[in-house]
């Protein structure tokens, strides 16, 4: 972020469009908008007719000045005049209240909906978008949006009212001093109009010299080992020391023109000031006015320049909400996952026997065709084994059966039934699934152990002390009470262990596991080996194999190569066919001649 | 906070100076102004001629000419001392952390440096900027304008007074209600966040688990957490400006009230006097409450900026643990030795790695296995002085690494890191990095050709000359380890060191990339990290390492005969004939 400078004001691809949306999220709150639309109007035109009050006093006294002041008649006006000013600041106050209120549900509304959505997305759509695009989602952009909403409502009906009301005033009150407030303020107006446009080029200079030094910076010191073999720090510093440099002369410009602004302002008071008062005391001295009209004009001339400020901060705030509120609707409107009501087939897993069919599935996206025709079957208890070098797309399988990924054509079977007719609910329920990537939420051991599911504590410390976990767990401070968060931490093969164990608590028919490398310890993954095995047990399993033994024990290899399955077998029928898997099996253990 | 201003040259201490003096020219100009509206109040009332009215009134377009000047002389100068401060600062912050070793590194995190260098630099600037100017112009302002209204009528001074302590009591209740809720609502939006990527991140687990509901409920509770926290602050804060109008605008109409009473009460002759005192006392009063507002901000800003100034002022005070030698050659060539090294964090209690010693000569390749956590990473990178040995002396040439200059020790050395880094930039560039001008093209060619780089680099539009986009984005994971393989064989170094540097690779390229480097690098001596037991078979020597301890060292066949833990690892990856 720029010291004061003010964020890059991003446009909208649509404006119109993100408007609209806006608005229709707002509908609900239609009548308290209304009634703070309202209230802000009341307020503004209280501020307009103080000065027309404090007029009255002043030429009260002034008629005074050389006889009896109507003191009376003084503390009649002042005594309405505090009513007025109670009931614009409780008006004020209300707007502020009500708009609180409503913007904050607002934001809160929406942010649930971003939340649910991602529920309802398919998960390729994660694949193709940044987790930090859909976070900033949640956090920055409603924010942005509900802020705009917050202070532009308001504000920007208390700037119209003033603006027209205190132009209305003045031409009531005195055309001629009408016309030279006015013309004060406008060519002090012009003139800041074009510091601000010409500044608009420093700014933008600003930015992206501030974006490309944070850049070099973030992979300077991520490199920051290499840099340091290979000797790099004359030349980074180098590089840096020539961005820092022109980052200083466009700070400098942007900076300052945009810091001309306020004294800008204060000049255009001062000089609308002045004119009033010389311009004022001449029509005073002729007897066409008298001499509350200066002072109320003086109270006028800053009414009417405050506004006009107020609405240029506002279109400037409502542009890069747009930005935003494109960005959130436009996530909103993702397509979703297909709706799944009409299917009415359910597969209870307690009666699941556990076969699985492939028939000449295919799978595709973006019109290219990864899986192109594939089939095959899995008995129930069966062991099958997922085998291929990284990057091969050992996951799309997965994916596949999971139903989190639907196939374009072919069909997948479980006990005969179409996946295409379970809900992916049912089948998820069908399915233990461990992946590679521990997934742990700052929750206590026991929550994440029995993730979603009523289970009795007997039960999961009877499953980790058969995976070998209890006594680690145990040994921790607050023993399956503690919270896993950043400071406590479980190493990556008790996590892995932890994964199983909740997988075991779920005990489906199916089983998807992916097998850990050599990221865990050697005394770490025999106990994660031997907790693998028990799990796989009298199930189906999918097993993403790495290990030797399961590759052999296996009673199906898949072997798959840039997305499709080449070859499938058992490890001898494969061997014996000296093709993909042969290769691959070899390659790993073969000596360099 | 204030030990950095001691980063201010001479040039901005001058500026600064020069803008105390100018802004005390700007508050005197901005209070003549309603003095000079108080002499036209009179000569209106006094029927003065309309020749003295346009004098009074030229003098005060002068004033406000003159201010508005002063305004922008004072403007660029609080700038000018902001922006170069801020570049100053960053500069300094920036080389003193290219020259961190990693302990220094690893103690503040990479994501926080960033953020001290940028953002919190970005802090003390605003703060100067838009502090300087405040903080000089408040108490100036306040001073004068209060020995201003004092001199004139105490009965307005005494409103003017109970308005600013009204106004400070309400700023006071505000501020002590809200703060404490600040902090909590940063505490409740990273738990929203950490929620949200909770989903995102374990979004597959959440699907299997049909465990939507329990996440949503999750999200909803933090959710509305936030947003009453916000709303309460927001209420709260909402007080603010309506009730500084309403002070504001009783305060003016008090004046007024309370003069019509002194006029109707005094004498001919004072009655002229107290009423021209009671039109210029209005704006005198907004002049003085102006100025505490003033304050009030820069003690709203202040507790941040000097947040940031402590986190500044914590990476430059840092002493660099690893100081420079000044050897430049060794007294051999392509030996290294470790004579019982022992090494354990700072702060940490148990030692990463115990007693280890071995040495390799010329053309020899060592492999170091062993489980995460054995210590076979760190006891790399006491080589290249990435860290310090803790006990015992690493010699690279014969010569003690403590002893060399830092640039003569790397420049012997092809370092390879677990995690590929790419620089932004081309091909070529990240190939010959840190000796661009003596890397020929020849060699960067032949480098990639060796490190099994060499299709895919020629396929690209532009061959060694594509662009490799921010963090090595455009190209893959597998890509990115072949480019900063080839990095190291471009630089011909007398030893090599691959941190875990297969892992990424499949096994084909693997096998591939290391025949070429056995071809080609027959001189230099290797050290090689692997978790694979495939990428060392062929090894002169393997060291096993076990928490931290040396529990085997030989070839393959002889550790596969007496060494336990190897004969673990090897079982779990290789098949029952290879054994």
């Amino acid at each position: 972020m720029g010291p004061r400078g003010r964020r890059n004001i991003e446009k909208p691809k649509n404006f119109k469009q993100a408007i609209k949306n806006l608005f229709f999220v707002l509908k609900p709150f239609r009548g308290w908008i209304v009634i703070s639309i309202i209230l802000a109007f009341v307020a503004s035109i209280i501020s307009i007719l103080g000065p027309d009050k404090i007029k009255e006093i002043t030429n009260l006294i002034v008629l005074g000045l050389s006889g009896e002041i109507n003191i009376n008649k003084i503390k009649e006006i002042a005594l309405y005049l505090i009513c007025l000013y109670l009931i614009g600041a409780l008006s004020n106050y209300f707007v502020n209240f009500i708009m609180a209120t409503i913007t904050n549900r607002f934001s809160k509304t929406l942010r649930s909906q971003i939340s649910e959505k991602i529920n309802k997305l398919p998960l390729k759509y994660f694949d193709n978008n940044s987790y930090g695009e859909i976070l900033s989602c949640v956090t920055n952009d409603v924010d942005t949006m509900s802020g705009m909403i917050q202070q532009s409502i308001g504000t920007f009906v208390s700037s119209i009212t003033l603006f027209i009301g205190s132009i209305f005033m003045m031409f009531k009150t005195n055309y001629i001093l009408a016309f030279v407030s006015i013309g004060a303020s406008l060519i002090g107006f012009l003139f800041m109009m074009v510091v601000l446009i010409k500044s608009q080029k420093y700014f933008q200079k600003f930015q992206d010299e501030l974006g490309s030094l944070n850049g070099h910076i973030e992979e300077t010191y991520t490199a920051h080992n290499i840099i340091k073999v290979y000797n790099g720090y004359e030349e980074e510093v180098e590089t840096f020391d020539s961005i820092n440099n022109e980052m200083f002369e466009s700070a400098l410009k942007s900076h300052f023109f945009s810091g001309l602004m306020h004294p800008f302002m204060g000049f255009i008071g001062n000089l609308s000031y002045v004119l009033v008062c010389v311009v004022g005391s001449y029509l005073a001295i002729n007897g066409t006015i008298d001499f509350g009209v200066i002072v109320a004009f003086t109270i006028y001339a800053r009414l009417f320049s405050q506004p006009l400020s107020q609405i240029a901060q506002v279109a400037s705030s409502f542009q890069s909400a747009g930005a935003a509120s494109e960005r959130v609707f436009e996530f909103l409107e993702v397509e979703e996952m297909q709706d799944e009501h009409g299917i009415k087939t359910h597969l209870d897993k307690n009666d699941v026997k556990g076969e699985i069919v492939f028939q000449h599935v295919k799978f595709g996206y973006d019109e290219k065709t990864i899986i192109k025709d594939f089939s095959s079957r899995a008995h129930p208890g069966d062991k099958i084994a997922i085998v291929g070098p990284t990057g091969a797309g050992k996951t799309t399988l997965v994916n596949l059966l999971m139903k989190f990924y639907n196939i374009t054509d072919g069909d997948i079977l479980i006990d005969g039934v179409s996946i295409k007719n379970l809900t992916r609910e049912n089948i998820h329920d069908l399915f233990i699934m461990v992946l590679q990537d521990t997934w742990v939420f700052e929750g206590s051991i026991k929550e994440n152990i029995s993730y979603n599911k009523e289970v009795k504590f007997s039960k999961i410390k009877e499953i980790c002390q058969k995976i070998g976990l209890d006594h680690t767990i145990e040994t921790l401070s607050q023993g399956y009470d503690t919270i896993l968060n950043d400071t406590e931490t479980l190493s990556a093969g008790e996590k892995q262990l932890l994964t199983i164990a909740r997988g075991m608590i779920k005990d489906s028919p199916f089983l998807i596991l992916d097998e850990a490398t050599s990221s865990v310890d050697t005394r770490t993954e025999e106990l994660v080996s031997l907790a693998m095995d028990s799990l796989c047990e009298g199930r189906t399993s999918f097993i993403i194999a790495h290990r030797l033994s399961t590759i052999k024990n296996a009673d199906l290899i898949l072997v798959l190569n840039d997305g499709n399955i080449v070859e499938q077998g058992t490890h001898e029928e494969l061997l014996e066919k000296n093709g993909f898997y042969a290769n691959l099996y070899n390659s790993q253990f073969q000596k360099i001649n | 906070m204030f030990k950095l201003f001691k980063n201010l040259g001479k040039k901005e201490w001058l500026f600064m100076i020069i803008s105390v003096v100018f802004i005390a020219i700007q508050v005197l100009l901005d209070l003549r102004l309603p003095d000079y509206m108080s002499n036209i109040t009179t000569l209106v009332q006094t029927k003065g001629s309309s020749n003295e009215i346009l004098i009074e009134g030229a003098k005060m377009l002068g004033c406000a000419f003159l201010s508005l000047a002063t305004s922008i002389i004072v403007g660029y100068l609080a700038t000018f001392i902001a922006s170069s401060f801020g570049q100053k600062i960053r500069g300094k912050v920036y080389r003193k952390v290219l020259d961190f070793s990693m302990e220094e590194i690893k103690d503040f995190s990479v994501s926080s440096l960033i953020t001290r260098t940028t953002n919190d630099v970005g802090q003390v600037q605003m703060l100067i900027s838009f502090g300087l100017q405040a903080l000089i112009k408040a108490p100036i302002m306040a001073t004068l304008a209060i020995i201003k209204i004092a001199g004139k009528n105490l009965t307005f001074s005494k409103l003017v007074f109970l308005a600013v302590l009204i106004l400070l009591i309400l700023i006071v209740v505000i501020i002590s209600l809200v703060l404490p809720k600040f902090k909590i609502i940063q505490k409740l939006t990273d738990n929203l966040n950490r929620i949200t990527r909770e989903n995102l991140t374990g979004i597959r687990v959440i699907r299997a688990f049909n465990a939507e509901t329990y996440q949503k409920n999750k999200f909803n509770e933090a959710n509305s957490n936030l947003t009453n926290t916000i709303v309460y602050v927001q209420k709260i804060m909402g007080v603010m400006s309506p009730a500084m109008t309403l002070v504001t605008s009783s305060l003016t109409l008090a004046i007024y009230v309370l003069g019509a009473t002194l006029i109707s009460r005094a004498n001919m002759m004072d009655k002229i006097t107290i009423f021209s005192d009671m039109v210029v006392f209005t704006s005198y009063a907004m002049q003085v409450i102006m100025s505490f507002m003033m304050l009030v901000m820069i003690f709203l800003i202040y507790p941040r900026a000097s947040v940031s100034g402590k986190r500044i002022l914590e990476v430059l005070e840092r002493v660099n643990k690893i100081q420079n030698g000044t050897k430049k050659v060794g007294k051999e060539k392509g030996t290294i030795e470790f004579r019982k090294v022992s090494f354990k964090y700072p702060d940490a209690e148990s030692y990463m790695i115990r007693n280890i010693s071995f040495k390799a000569r010329p053309g020899e390749t060592i492999a170091f296995i062993g489980g995460t956590g054995s210590g076979k990473s760190t006891l790399v990178n006491l080589i290249p002085r990435f860290y310090d040995a803790t006990f015992g002396d690493v010699l690279v040439d014969g010569v003690n690494v403590k002893e060399y200059d830092l640039n003569s020790l790397h420049e012997k050395i092809g370092y390879v890191s677990q995690k590929a880094i790419m620089f932004s930039g081309s091909i070529r560039r990240n190939v010959s990095y840190g000796d661009e001008d003596r890397i020929t093209d020849d060699t960067i060619l032949k480098a990639i050709e060796i490190s099994q780089a060499k299709d895919f680099v020629l396929k690209m539009d532009e061959g060694i000359d594509s662009h490799i986009a921010r963090g090595g984005t455009n190209v893959s994971g597998g890509q990115k380890q072949r480019l900063s393989i080839a990095r190291a064989i471009a630089h011909k170094p007398e030893i090599y060191i691959f941190d875990d540097t297969f892992s990424a690779l499949d096994y084909e390229t693997d096998y591939k990339l290391r025949c070429e480097l056995k071809k080609n690098t027959k001189n230099a001596t290797t050290i090689i990290v692997a978790s694979r037991i495939g990428t060392i078979l062929d090894a002169d020597k393997i060291v096993v390492l076990e928490h931290g301890e040396m529990v085997g060292i030989g070839t393959h066949k002889e550790l596969l005969k007496n060494c336990k833990v190897y004969q673990e690892i090897a079982k779990s990856q290789l098949s029952e004939e290879e054994l």
